[in-house]
């Protein structure tokens, strides 16, 4: 397997200022729709909100239904504990997520495209719509009929999850449609839509300026270009990196942890936690362990318990509470690793409930009870005697 | 009209009377009145044209939009692990001590609400609170009393 080391890159925020967003966006729909589609498909980009699915692809799909409306959205609903990437990205570089949105409007054929922005980023909307209103005025000088419209969202976490952000647009409880249809067959008011994380936006612009041979020189042949990860917990030097996917974790470990990392979770709550033992033999990627970007450093003076019971404290009370498996399954696992820990349940029930997050992993209805498996399986495996003890 | 329902109406004049003009109007009226009352929710179903329990189905979700009063200033630490290995606890347990409630209780003169967050999005930054849409980033203990401090002398 093809393996790099770690490298930091500085795609996004490295700005060449002789050539704007705006310049980008004109040069690229000089194109056929057909070619951007190649272009990214080409480049191998995959979705950078965690999922991973090939850009190219959701645009041809959505390129491809015929449809009186058509939407573009960008996620900007980021509420993984561990990540922070994309605030980042939407206050220092806006314009190029509203040209990665404005191409991908050209390509599909849509006229209207909103930015969902959490509502604990509220601080960042005003400045925002300054940027939004600026942009929109560029398009329309240049005769294209689509506009952005910013939309803040409420504080609930499952409204990440793309069908929920619907419902949620749509004034709706936040709750995850059932799929199919997906989102580029019917999405937001039932028609057909893009729906991209606010990074993806980003390196979709970069791949119009950069080109594709460009950007997937950068990564490994599974997981192309680089990714901007946000780096939290034991560490001297958290932040927001860039970095070239494929690295192995131990790479990435020596860079940025204090030197008594004992776990590393990869990929947020959500995400799996990854052993000392392991950090030689595992690969940051889609080859290894896929991320939305997050990377949380535990070091030798932290309770995995803790870390456990936090995290599905949170997955308990984000839960929507739509389906059974997630909304009893986030509860029983908490009340079970703290009857474990008090002594009122064998360690063997640490199995059943394992079995329980297995079940929840095939039977919940979206990805929020889908993946408490991850984190609990991955940290009740890797540090039983202190989820016992 | 009361003023309750001169906003609702003001509200759904500037957002519209679709169903998707639904939050951003419950969003209006938390900013102007801190909760969504009862009164609230019936005018809003009322002008929409939705039932009240529609209205309340959706209010009810969502952690920014109350459905209970709150003070005037809501205050929100984060409670989720990269704050809490950086000791929210202590902002918690000072902010107590100096407002005199409890996590969600609401001073007796209506100016402040503390509550907690489920991650406000600065894990690198933590311990982090957010007053109303202020985020306050790297809090110690010392911080927190002074930012309160302000916001006590700003409503004065």
């Amino acid at each position: 397997m093809e393996q790099l080391q770690l490298k930091k890159v500085d795609i996004i925020f490295g700005w060449d200022e002789k050539v704007t967003p705006i310049d980008v966006y004109d040069k690229t729909i000089k194109k056929s729709a057909d070619s951007i589609i190649l272009d990214m498909i080409d480049s191998g980009l995959k979705g950078r909100g965690g999922a991973g699915f090939p850009t190219g692809l959701k645009w041809k799909f959505t390129r491809n239904e015929d449809s009186d409306a058509k939407y573009v959205i960008c996620n900007a609903d980021e509420g993984e504990p561990g990540t922070f990437k994309d605030r980042e990205i939407l206050d220092r570089v806006p314009e190029k997520v509203f040209t990665g949105m404005a191409i991908c409007a050209y390509v599909i054929g849509a006229r209207e495209g909103y930015i969902y922005v959490r509502g604990e980023y509220n601080f960042l909307l005003k400045s925002l719509q300054k940027k939004v209103d600026l942009f929109n005025q560029q398009l329309a000088e240049r005769k294209s009929d689509f506009t952005i419209y910013l939309r803040s969202g409420s504080g609930a976490y499952v409204c990440g999850e793309e069908s929920a952000l619907f419902e949620s647009m749509e004034g709706k409880r936040g709750e995850p449609r059932n799929k199919p249809p997906y989102p580029t067959v019917s999405g937001y008011n039932g028609k057909p839509t893009v729906i991209n994380n606010v990074e993806t936006l980003v390196y979709t612009c970069e791949i119009c300026r950069m080109g594709s041979e460009k950007f997937k020189s950068f990564g490994t042949f599974d997981s192309r270009g680089s990714k901007v990860f946000s780096v939290s917990g034991d560490t001297p030097t958290p932040g927001i990196y860039e970095l070239e996917l494929g690295m192995p974790l131990k790479d990435f470990v020596e860079e940025f942890a204090d030197g008594d990392a004992k776990a590393v979770q990869i990929g947020g709550a959500s995400g799996h936690c990854v052993p000392r033992k392991k950090f030689n033999e595992t690969i940051i990627g889609f080859e290894g362990i896929p991320t939305g970007g997050s990377m949380m450093i535990f070091n030798s003076t932290r309770s995995m318990y803790n870390v456990l019971h936090d995290y599905l404290e949170f997955f308990t009370e984000e839960s929507c509470g739509q389906c059974t498996p997630c909304r009893v399954g986030c509860q029983q696992l908490l009340k079970g690793i703290e009857a474990v820990k008090k002594g009122e349940k064998s360690p063997t029930y640490l199995e059943d409930l394992k079995k329980l997050t297995l079940t929840m992993k095939i039977a919940a209805k979206c990805g929020l009870g889908q993946s408490v498996a991850n984190p609990f399986i991955s940290i009740v495996d890797n540090f039983k005697e202190e989820i016992i003890y | 009209m009361t003023n309750t329902e001169n906003l609702v109406h003001e509200l759904v004049e500037k957002h519209g009377r679709d169903r998707n003009s639904l939050m951003p109007i419950l969003q209006g009226l938390v900013s102007q009145e801190k909760f969504l009352s009862e009164e609230a929710m019936i005018a809003i179903a009322k002008e929409l044209d939705l039932s009240a329990a529609d209205v309340y189905g959706t209010a009810s979700f969502y952690t920014f939009l109350d459905t209970v009063p709150r003070g005037k200033n809501i205050i929100r630490i984060c409670k989720t692990i990269s704050c809490h290995m950086r000791n929210k606890d202590e902002i918690i347990a000072v902010l107590e001590d100096q407002l005199k409630v409890k996590v969600g209780e609401t001073t007796h003169d209506k100016r402040f609400t503390l509550l907690t967050a489920n991650c406000l999005g600065w894990c690198h930054k933590g311990p982090v609170m957010l007053v109303n849409d202020e985020v306050f980033p790297e809090v110690t203990p010392q911080k927190a009393i002074e930012i309160v401090e302000e916001y006590i002398k700003k409503s004065n």
